[in-house]
């Protein structure tokens, strides 16, 4: 297969304040079970025989799992299968047609180079509380605190969040709530989770809010690219979760540390 | 050169470990912010340690090549993770579990290691439970079960088939949960390059800044090597694009012992290679042989659509051949029936290089719902892979380079021959022998993350240590040979990507130090490997620019290094006049084909001292107390 590559080149070595523009590239013999990656591999190995500067771009497992990946193709983030841009082949697409491929947009994303964004604010929505403060050393024998599988279905169904951040990329306002949503979701429903519940919901908003990730209005967009699928009800329950949190009254002991 | 001393405590084997820890140094709760310890890579093994160390109070520096630590590649194991809990009622126990990883691992591992993690691999499960791992459970509300290859008990655990990826998320938010604490500090993008060494210890490290370029110094009490295993040396493999040997292999070159390089695993169960263009090869969970069945046709070249295909004339040759086992013969042994049958010119889809895998009787039995639960996810992935449907005609499956047994050789403190270098999970030797059982990889990284290296380490720590700034001469020498190196590769100003040269090195190690090899063909591989390396230091190209986000030289400089880690497979393997677990010498084989090993001479490990060309070896000699030896049956 044949195709016209409209590609994102920015912060290249030209200069410091790129703000950075498309690079026409046509490939040619792309075999169609190839990914987009591996087009991109290809691409390089070329540019390396022409001596010129290979378009930077992440990926690691190339199997659908670790997030890496992030490329906008053809507009939508990860392209139009709602897959991960590694799983996306070019049996997807149409023999001479032009692609467009860009980084995740995101004003929290800022560009590393080309392809390549640098994805930290998520890590530090994490670090606001997305995990059970437990630490190693002996623990309860889990069949002591049983899980009812439709439990279990539910938090799993939140918890295969790869965190991407294609729902950042694809919202209109930039926010991180299905990714906030996922991780609250999986956490708050089970049993381990509750005593963190109300400090966790709240602490990962404020950190969103810090981060300046915007706020949710209902596009659903961010689910619709989700490549795992993640449903956008898990933002209902970020909702429930925080205004339940912030509406409830601070336990005596804490109010009365706090007049102190 | 170092004694190689295993320093297995004393004590019946139940009681090793114990004793262990009664008799170690600790450090005081007030003195431990005092102590600086460096974690390299965060997958599970690196996580979890980083994260217990830094509970207890040790300031820890975390350091991961991924844009973020929870991208580490454990985040795609599959199927499961063993342990000894009986939950299913089976009679399990610890001395079960032990039994099955020597006699897996062909009697090629060191029995109080093994036991240990047999016992720790009881607190895992417990310890991600708390920590909200959500495992898939029972309509009880109880933990489910599973059975995995080389085992006649369901002893392993799993959440849908994505069991690392959960249990990664966990040993990471534990991570994250450290650095909110401010006990751990998190280097993204980091990607270590060397060791310093200052008195005969590790006290620091070379990384690089993979945005900036810059090399940078962290000094510390104790070094952490936690960077995977190295089957990238064959290309195409199921690990990541960037899971590398540098780590370790620079940590070799400065001193550190390397033991049982040629012991790698070929998985049976991955997506066969579909053309040229392929960067990397796909596993599917080897759970998927507890209900689907191995077969291919008879007769050589019988294109039929597989339904057609009439039961008499399908040749189930695992079932036949390992009647006990079946489908679930150990990897080792399944790949390499696998190759055989293709061999014989039996194999099945495009390139001849496949064997169906198929739940069309699964189905029938259980119905498609059952299968659906307990493979969806798996069934999806093959079908967005390959475009077809395993719900009605049977997967093609191939044997793939998937894991290293082979490592860094550490004692049973899990410190290498370097003082105060530490390596665990896939990076160390120590545990699986010739091969790894299934579901085995998650339990050793994390019984070594959560609950060896926490207190080996702690150990080391409580010897006095003098204060080392990163201003001291051995770092300016250490940090002056890589950015030669790194010199060196932009220098060569050539016009081929390292791509293309590891491409060519990975079939010739996969042809001639992969599932099969011969005394000949590993001669001919060590000239092919050092002709393609001479090649890459005279036409390799890479980007311009040391101080910059540059990933072709990243890649260059992985690269560099597997070419000499190539070298060393091809010298263990050479040396090994035997064949064991996923070592299989041509020369030595039972009358039916299967692996002929030679106790007398070779139950023991072999540790390479790195010494340019011609290295030199170790023998650490294997004695076995609780187990017999004998010729590994799965008939």
């Amino acid at each position: 297969m044949n195709f016209t590559l409209e590609i994102w080149r920015q912060f290249d070595g030209s200069d410091e304040e790129d703000k950075g523009r498309f690079e026409t590239f046509k490939v040619t013999d792309i075999d169609p079970d190839a990914s987009i990656l591996e087009m991109l591999d290809q691409l390089n190995e070329r540019l390396s025989r022409e001596k010129k500067r290979n378009i930077a771009f992440d990926s690691d497992c190339r199997e659908g799992i670790c997030g890496t990946c992030a490329l906008v193709i053809d507009g939508t983030p990860h392209g139009p299968q709602q897959v991960t841009s590694c799983q996306t082949y070019m049996r997807d697409f149409i023999d001479g047609q032009t692609i467009t491929i860009e980084p995740f947009r995101a004003s929290t994303f800022p560009v590393v180079r080309d392809l390549a964004v640098d994805r930290g604010a998520l890590d530090r929505v994490i670090q606001a509380g997305g995990y059970i403060s437990t630490t190693t050393g002996p623990q309860p024998d889990p069949n002591a605190m049983p899980v009812a599988p439709e439990v279990q279905e539910k938090a799993m169904d939140a918890a295969i969040c790869i965190g991407c951040g294609a729902c950042v990329a694809a919202c209109p306002n930039g926010a991180a709530m299905l990714f906030t949503g996922a991780k609250v979701t999986h956490l708050n429903v089970l049993p381990q989770g509750q005593p963190e519940r109300e400090s966790r919901v709240v602490g990962m908003v404020e950190q969103m809010d810090a981060e300046g990730f915007g706020g949710c209005t209902n596009y659903g967009e961010c689910s619709r690219v989700c490549p795992q699928e993640i449903s956008i009800d898990v933002i209902g329950m970020l909702n429930r979760e925080y205004r339940k949190a912030k509406t409830k009254r601070k336990p005596k002991t804490e109010k009365a540390m706090s007049t102190q | 050169m170092t004694a190689l001393d295993s320093k297995i405590p004393p004590g019946p084997m139940p009681e090793k470990w114990q004793n262990w820890l009664d008799a170690h140094s600790l450090v005081g709760p007030r003195n431990r912010a005092g102590k600086n310890v460096i974690v390299i890579g965060t997958g599970l093994a690196g996580s979890s340690c980083a994260a217990s160390l830094g509970a207890q109070g040790f300031k820890v520096k975390s350091f991961c090549f991924q844009d973020s630590p929870r991208r580490a590649h454990s985040i795609a194991a599959q199927g499961g993770i063993n342990a000894a809990k009986d939950y299913a009622n089976e009679g399990d126990s610890i001395r079960r579990l032990f039994a099955d990883t020597m006699k897996g691992g062909d009697f090629r591992s060191r029995e109080a290691n093994v036991w240990r993690l047999a016992q720790l691999s009881q607190n895992i499960i417990d310890q991600a439970v708390a920590q909200g791992v959500p495992f898939n459970r029972e309509y009880s509300g109880a933990l489910a079960t599973r059975s995995f290859g080389g085992v006649l008990v369901q002893r392993t655990f799993y959440t849908r088939g994505q069991t690392g990826q959960q249990l990664l998320l966990g040993a990471y938010s534990a991570l994250e949960h450290q650095v909110a604490a401010g006990n751990v500090e998190v280097f993204n993008r980091h990607e270590m390059q060397d060791v310093v060494i200052v008195d005969g210890e590790a006290r620091g490290v070379i990384v690089r800044n993979l945005v900036t370029g810059e090399l940078e110094r962290h000094a510390a009490d104790a070094v952490v090597l936690a960077s995977g295993g190295y089957t990238n040396v064959y290309y195409l493999s199921t690990n990541a694009m960037g899971s590398n040997v540098t780590a370790t292999w620079r940590a070799h070159k400065r001193g550190a012992y390397f033991a049982n390089p040629c012991y790698t695993q070929i998985h049976p169960t991955c997506i066969p290679q579909s053309g040229e263009y392929q960067s990397k090869l796909t596993l599917m969970s080897e759970s998927l042989r507890n209900d689907g069945r191995i077969w291919v046709p008879r007769k050589a070249g019988d294109d039929r659509p597989p339904a057609e295909i009439p039961e008499a004339e399908r040749y189930y040759y695992l079932e036949e051949r390992y009647p006990a086992f079946g489908n679930l013969a150990p990897r080792d042994i399944a790949s390499r029936a696998a190759k055989v049958v293709c061999d014989e010119g039996l194999g099945v889809g495009g390139t001849g290089r496949g064997v169906f895998l198929d739940f069309r009787d699964a189905i029938q039995d259980q119905g498609k719902d059952a299968i659906e639960r307990k493979y969806g996810n798996l069934f999806e992935m093959y079908h967005r892979i390959t475009g077809d449907d395993p719900y009605e005609t049977p997967m093609m499956i191939y044997p793939a380079p998937h894991y290293a047994m082979g490592g860094l050789w550490v004692d049973y403190e899990l410190q290498t021959t370097i003082p105060g270098l530490f390596a665990i999970g896939e990076a160390n030797f120590s545990d699986h022998g010739a091969n790894r059982l299934g579901a085995s990889a998650l339990m050793q990284c994390l019984a070594d993350g959560y609950f060896v290296a926490p207190h080996t380490v702690t150990n080391h720590l409580a010897k006095k240590h003098d204060e080392v700034a990163v201003t001291d001469s051995a770092f300016d020498q250490v940090e002056g040979d890589v950015r030669e190196h790194i010199q060196k590769l932009i220098d060569v100003g050539g016009s081929t990507s390292a791509q293309a040269f590891h491409r060519e090195m990975g079939h010739v190690m996969l042809d001639k130090c992969g599932m099969s090899r011969t005394a000949e063909g590993l001669d001919e591989a060590l000239t092919e490997v050092r002709r393609i390396k001479a090649d890459f230091y005279s036409d390799l190209r890479v980007d311009p620019g040391d101080e910059e986000f540059n990933q072709s030289l990243e890649y260059a400089n992985r690269v560099s290094d597997f070419f000499e880690l190539g070298e060393l497979m091809i010298h263990d393997a050479r040396r090994r006049e035997e064949s064991c677990g996923g070592h299989f010498r041509e020369e030595h084989q039972t009358d039916d084909g299967e692996a002929l090993r030679d106790d007398d001479h070779y139950a023991k490990v072999t540790a390479w001292e790195y010494e340019g060309d011609n290295p030199v070896p170790h023998d650490e000699d294997l004695n076995f107390e609780e187990v017999k030896l004998a010729t590994r049956s799965y008939k």
